[in-house]
């Protein structure tokens, strides 16, 4: 049998360790470096939004001066044959949850499952799933044209939508969900309860789909992002959902800072509530 | 082994350990044959290690008995009952796994409880049982903690718990000890062996690790090329191989050149009797163990076959592991470490063979100390 020697642990050698005046330096020049790149980045993305901020605030009748009259223009038009605002707030809002649950139904379970039993299928699936991607808006919204003629003879609602929503957060969500399907260990995971006598379904739901929390919040937020700043389609397809509302009250608006207003209104609502959904999921993932 | 020993059960009550049987298991991954016709029985709360070097085919044999595969032919028995068309969640098996495997999202308590809680048993007793399950692997402080927050080592035995929690017909460890250290290791494996004893459960262990396989199991199964070269308890497959792989893979050989001359090998002038006494006669290499080579004097000027210098003097605790430079070949001999205290380095020593039975090997491969590390 193998003789157990040890190995003792070579001390470094003296001349291994760097001198504490040269770390000091290096690490100074580093934290320049760093300060320099964020600020550089922070002005690039900050300026563009402070200029739109500033725009938003023109008063409509005197340049140079401060008014709130495009926010408030914002809240109180009403246009022919347009909902009202909350009521395009309240259609993607909709939209965004039919679609992450939608997306999630549909994904998880199929992702697991490939991983686990059908791996020879985990290419194709990628590639469909990325496939729209490659697809532009327009021609998604002429091939799909034919069928959104059938589904408008069911339901007008916007919130029919979320069916062509879903493909459009494929590749997203995919990425996402791989990226956490990879840093688990669903074999053996899988393994380990059915050996305990977990069917199938219990392997999915109550081992591996808990263990992807983060994963699938990434997925949610992607999603979320996708739907709450989609225009083209809803746009194409006659549908009225909040981007399409906010470009309506900007174009019939006798004022100019209103296409700033709308603009901002549309980033802010955005980042407020993916910030809320990623602080949601986070919060309730911290306990493990 | 003839008796059945009693697993303990949730109610306190006993129930009788159950015997496997595997016959005529074959699986082939494409044009490679993994097991090729394996029959193995494992009698009522035995605890057979199959070992072997990796692709030998003792993890798919775990796996087919787990229900993890299929076999391609061959059945499975266990209590008498064919189970081998019935799918791994029904067949009420406890599994430890080589990977750490416990749940990352749930706490140790509930991992433990998880298998009860498939089970539909009540919160309560699902609690009281996780922690008598916590308790035997000496880990009930632990309850609640997140498997991250535990060692390598503590989570394999609270998967050690998990698996006995559901009180399975068979318990199956596929290399549950790989990942961890040596020193951990050891206590760990002492503890599966005190426990398997305890609840006297049916077990099949795989392993690689050749002093793991001798230490603990009722019957050591030597595996190649998916089938069996021998079954037999420790002592037998150690001292009396019972084929030139066996002899070659378990402990360490001296492989020295010697002839068969009527039933006996004549190894640098020794004779030894042979194993299988029926071989012809012919040359052959002759597999010796360390331990039957002995120190005949090392104050002998240095002359025949069986003399050399010592190149190095390996310290082994109560044994030392000495090599020997015999000129045209190299050989290993265990001595006490009493004996080889006074040996250094470039010594001239002459060796001795105990006239132990020896394996013969045919092939011509080159004479010396072969060694097969776990």
């Amino acid at each position: 049998m193998a003789a157990v020697t040890s190995v003792g642990e070579a001390p470094l050698a003296p001349s291994a360790k760097r001198p504490p005046g040269m770390q000091a330096g290096r690490r100074r020049r580093l934290n320049i470096f760093r300060y320099v790149v964020f600020t550089i980045f922070g002005l690039f993305f900050l300026l563009p939004l402070l200029a739109v901020a500033r725009f938003s605030l023109e008063a409509p009748t005197k340049l140079g001066t401060w008014s709130v009259t495009a926010w408030r223009q914002i809240a109180s038009y009403q246009g022919t044959g347009i909902p009202p605002l909350l009521s395009s707030i309240e259609i993607t809002l909709e939209l965004a949850v039919i679609t992450c649950a939608v997306m999630l139904i549909l994904l998880v379970p199929t992702m697991i499952w490939v991983q686990l039993r059908v791996q020879w299928l985990a290419r194709t699936i990628e590639f469909l799933c990325l496939l729209p991607l490659t697809i532009p808006a327009i021609v998604l919204v002429v091939g799909l044209g034919e069928i959104y003629v059938k589904i408008q003879r069911i339901s007008l609602s916007a919130l029919m939508l979320f069916w062509v929503y879903v493909i459009l957060a494929l590749p997203y969500a995919y990425r996402a969900l791989a990226a956490g399907l990879t840093a688990i260990d669903v074999t053996t995971l899988s393994e380990a309860a059915r050996s305990l006598g977990a069917s199938w379904f219990t392997v999915i739901v109550r081992v591996i789909a808990p263990n992807m929390r983060a994963a699938i919040l990434n997925a949610v937020v992607l999603t979320t992002s996708l739907v709450l700043g989609e225009f083209t389609i809803a746009y194409l397809l006659l549908y009225t959902n909040l981007q399409v509302e906010l470009y309506s009250i900007s174009r019939n608006t006798p004022n100019a800072s209103v296409l700033f207003s709308t603009t901002l209104a549309a980033l802010v609502f955005t980042f407020l509530l993916l910030l809320i959904v990623s602080y949601a999921g986070r919060r309730r993932r911290g306990r493990g | 082994m003839t008796s059945s020993p009693m697993t303990r059960t949730q109610d306190g009550a006993a129930r009788t350990a159950v015997e496997v049987r595997m016959e005529g298991l074959s699986r082939h991954y494409g044009h490679v044959v993994a097991l090729d016709r394996l029959d193995l029985t494992l009698q009522p709360g035995e605890l057979i290690v199959l070992l072997g070097p990796s692709g030998c085919g003792k993890t798919t044999t775990l796996r087919l008995l787990a229900g993890l595969e299929d076999a391609d032919t061959g059945q499975i028995f266990v209590g008498g009952k064919d189970i081998t068309r019935l799918p791994a969640s029904k067949r009420d098996m406890g599994m430890v796994f080589q990977a750490y495997s416990l749940f990352p999202h749930m706490t140790v308590r509930q991992n433990v409880a998880f298998g009860l809680r498939l089970r539909h048993v009540g919160a309560a007793q699902r609690d009281k049982r996780a922690m008598e399950m916590l308790e035997l692997v000496d880990l009930p402080t632990q309850a609640d903690r997140y498997p991250h927050q535990l060692s390598g080592g503590q989570q394999q035995r609270v998967a050690l718990a998990r698996a006995l929690a559901i009180e399975p017909q068979v318990l199956l460890l596929d290399e549950p000890l790989s990942a961890l250290d040596a020193k951990v290791r050891a206590q760990l494996r002492d503890q599966i062996r005190r426990i398997q004893l305890e609840v006297g459960i049916t077990t099949l262990f795989v392993t690689h690790d050749q002093e793991e396989a001798l230490a603990i199991a009722d019957r050591v199964g030597v595996m190649r090329e998916g089938h069996l070269e021998q079954l037999a308890p420790p002592t037998e497959v150690y001292s009396r191989p019972a084929t030139s792989f066996v002899a070659e893979f378990v402990g360490l050989s001296n492989r020295l050149s010697g002839e068969v001359r009527g039933g006996n090998v004549i190894v640098r002038g020794c004779t030894l009797p042979l194993v299988e006494q029926d071989r012809p006669d012919g040359q052959v290499v002759a597999l010796v163990r360390p331990e039957a080579v002995t120190l005949a004097s090392h104050d002998a000027p240095g002359s025949g076959p069986l003399s050399g210098t010592v190149i190095a003097v390996t310290f082994l605790g109560a044994t030392s592991r000495v090599s020997v430079d015999l000129g045209d070949a190299t050989v290993l001999a265990q001595l006490p470490t009493s004996e080889a205290a006074t040996l250094t380095a470039g010594s001239r020593i002459v060796l001795a063979i105990r006239p132990d039975p020896v394996l013969v090997s045919a092939d011509s491969g080159p004479a010396g100390a072969a060694e097969e590390e776990a």
